[in-house]
């Protein structure tokens, strides 16, 4: 579905921009510039104030980005828990950095706040889908799920 | 020793949560239609007496909020629910709208009546997708039961905004916009959504409703800590044998959770500390563990309650390593729109690090203590208020930390 067609279904919902981005990057996984400024016309706003939001909250960007989103929570408990070590194996793992996409399109890596399952730190979402106890050793089987 | 006392969690992982029949099997709804049999007033005199305080954070009386509501004159009102939690370390809301979403629909669908609303909505963190599809789902079941009458339930989400949780940086986000808080007054309860009077209160006060409207205000008002009472339900995480959630009447002591319910330290080490309420609570040492958490217990010693989340460190955490995690996320969160927090919260980052880098000075201890106390006063909203709130506690406390680290 294009994004035209995706924006469309949210026209009649009050305020519903945030809801018809979301539904575009679970389709292309970013914002793409023409999307934001279709969503602009669509929700009836100056196009800066639509790129406003879209530049607002930290699950959207406006960067093209990898198909597979990792998240690493940094908040206060993962980071005790050893969350440092989980980023380290899987930038080794991916060959890329924090906040970089994979040459294949497959998989961009990002940090988070607390994602709310703090009963099994570290914690790491793929496509918002929790990991829990993460270690190091078991970073390549999860990822393996993605290939 | 401390026990679970479970009100808020009182069907959960006793019933399917997506089967509304099992919900109805064991009560619910029936306080929605004793509600339904009563005058508005005399419910929200109840809820009043019941002395319930916001489980959100900021611990305001339920009923007077409603109060405000439903005296003001609009032709449309609305209840919300504030699903948005963010505090990290706490996971209370995703287990009550998991394990029981009903007594969360039928919480607010007693507002509802109670202020002369017809609409509500939940606003759900865009971390949790898979609790808007359980909430959807309930919504259903509940709209082909009919069981919340006229009463409209909508979901819609988050999309990674810690501040969101304010109230009305929450309004703005729902209205489609970047989620910066208003200023107050006008409230929400007077001027909220689109303009409208709305009641937004937190996913964990509104399952405690349907209770007390079947077993009456007095019966609440007896549980727990007489100025804060019924109970919490508290995550414990960091160095604490259970990491796991328990929900304890409020009377209930920080050393009964941490070492009662919570097993103690983890791996045989000694306690250093203990923040309670999330990422912008206050540090608490080993001498103020025997204090009840409840919303003024907590006050008293420069803590807070907050999201009930408790976070444990042993005596081998470095404060000036963890409250560098915290100043970065809060330099991070920061919505921008007022200048105490958005420069206040960037330059506490810069001084908190420049100290865990061993190159800060005692001028930077006095510039941070400066800066906190400017902060708490000065910010827009609860962010950048309770922001400096962990600086400044284990400057107090741990001051030893950082005093080690200074040239």
């Amino acid at each position: 579905m294009s994004y035209k067609e995706i924006i469309a279904r949210y026209a009649e919902v009050p305020g519903g921009i945030i809801e018809a981005f979301h539904a575009v990057e679970k389709e292309l996984s970013f914002l793409p510039e023409e999307a934001i400024a279709e969503a602009a016309r669509v929700f009836k706003m100056p196009a800066a104030e639509a790129f406003g939001v879209a530049s607002f909250y930290s699950m959207f960007s406006t960067k093209a980005r990898g198909k597979n989103i990792i998240r690493l929570c940094e908040s206060a408990p993962c980071h005790v828990a050893g969350a440092a070590e989980v980023v380290a194996a899987i930038e080794k793992e991916l060959g890329i950095r924090m906040g970089e996409s994979t040459k294949d399109g497959l998989f961009a890596l990002e940090f988070t706040e607390c994602v709310g399952q703090c009963q099994a730190t570290p914690v790491i979402t793929i496509n918002s889908k929790p990991y829990l106890d993460v270690t190091p050793a078991i970073v390549p089987n999860i990822l393996a799920e993605y290939k | 020793m401390a026990e679970e006392m479970r009100i808020v969690l009182r069907n959960y992982g006793k019933i399917d949560p997506l089967n509304i029949d099992e919900y109805i099997a064991a009560g619910g709804y029936k306080a929605l239609e004793k509600a339904k049999g009563m005058n508005q007033i005399d419910l929200i005199e109840e809820v009043k007496k019941s002395n319930l305080r916001g489980r959100g954070g900021a611990g305001f009386n339920c009923g007077q909020k409603w109060f405000f509501a439903y005296q003001t004159n609009a032709d449309q009102k609305y209840v919300v629910c504030n699903a948005d939690e963010g505090e990290p370390g706490t996971y209370k809301d995703r287990l009550i709208m998991q394990g029981d979403p009903q007594s969360v629909l039928e919480g607010m669908a007693v507002c509802g009546y109670a202020i002369g609303a017809n609409k509500g909505f939940i606003y759900c963190r865009g971390e949790y997708p898979y609790v808007v599809d359980i909430l959807n789902q309930a919504i259903d079941q509940a709209k082909a039961k009919g069981v919340l009458g006229d009463f409209d339930i909508e979901v819609r989400m988050g999309a990674g905004a810690y501040v969101c949780g304010e109230e009305t940086a929450l309004i703005e986000s729902i209205e489609g916009h970047r989620g910066e808080p208003r200023f107050k007054p006008p409230f929400p309860g007077v001027e909220g959504l689109w303009g409208k009077p709305t009641i937004i209160n937190n996913v964990e006060t509104f399952a405690n409703i349907p209770v007390i409207v079947d077993k009456g205000g007095d019966w609440y008002a007896a549980i727990g800590a007489p100025s804060y009472p019924g109970t919490k339900v508290l995550t414990l995480t960091g160095d604490v044998n259970n990491k796991t959630f328990f929900e304890v009447p409020t009377s209930t002591t920080i050393r009964e959770v941490v070492y009662g319910l919570g097993g103690g330290v983890a791996g045989g080490k000694k306690f250093k500390a203990v923040q309670i309420g999330g990422t912008s609570g206050g540090f608490i040492p080993e001498s103020l563990l025997d204090t009840a958490i409840s919303f003024d217990a907590m006050s008293a010693i420069g803590a807070t309650l907050g999201s009930g989340a408790v976070f444990v460190m042993d005596e081998s955490r470095d404060m000036v390593d963890v409250v560098a995690e915290i100043t970065r996320f809060f330099e991070h969160e920061s919505c921008g729109k007022c200048a105490p927090c958005r420069e206040g919260t960037a330059r506490m980052n810069e001084l908190v690090g420049k100290i865990k880098d061993g190159k800060g000075s005692a001028a930077d201890i006095a510039l941070l203590k400066k800066l906190g106390g400017v902060m708490s006063i000065a910010c827009l909203c609860g962010l950048g208020q309770a922001a400096p709130a962990p600086v400044l506690t284990t400057l107090g406390h741990f001051a030893a930390d950082y005093e080690d680290k200074l040239v």
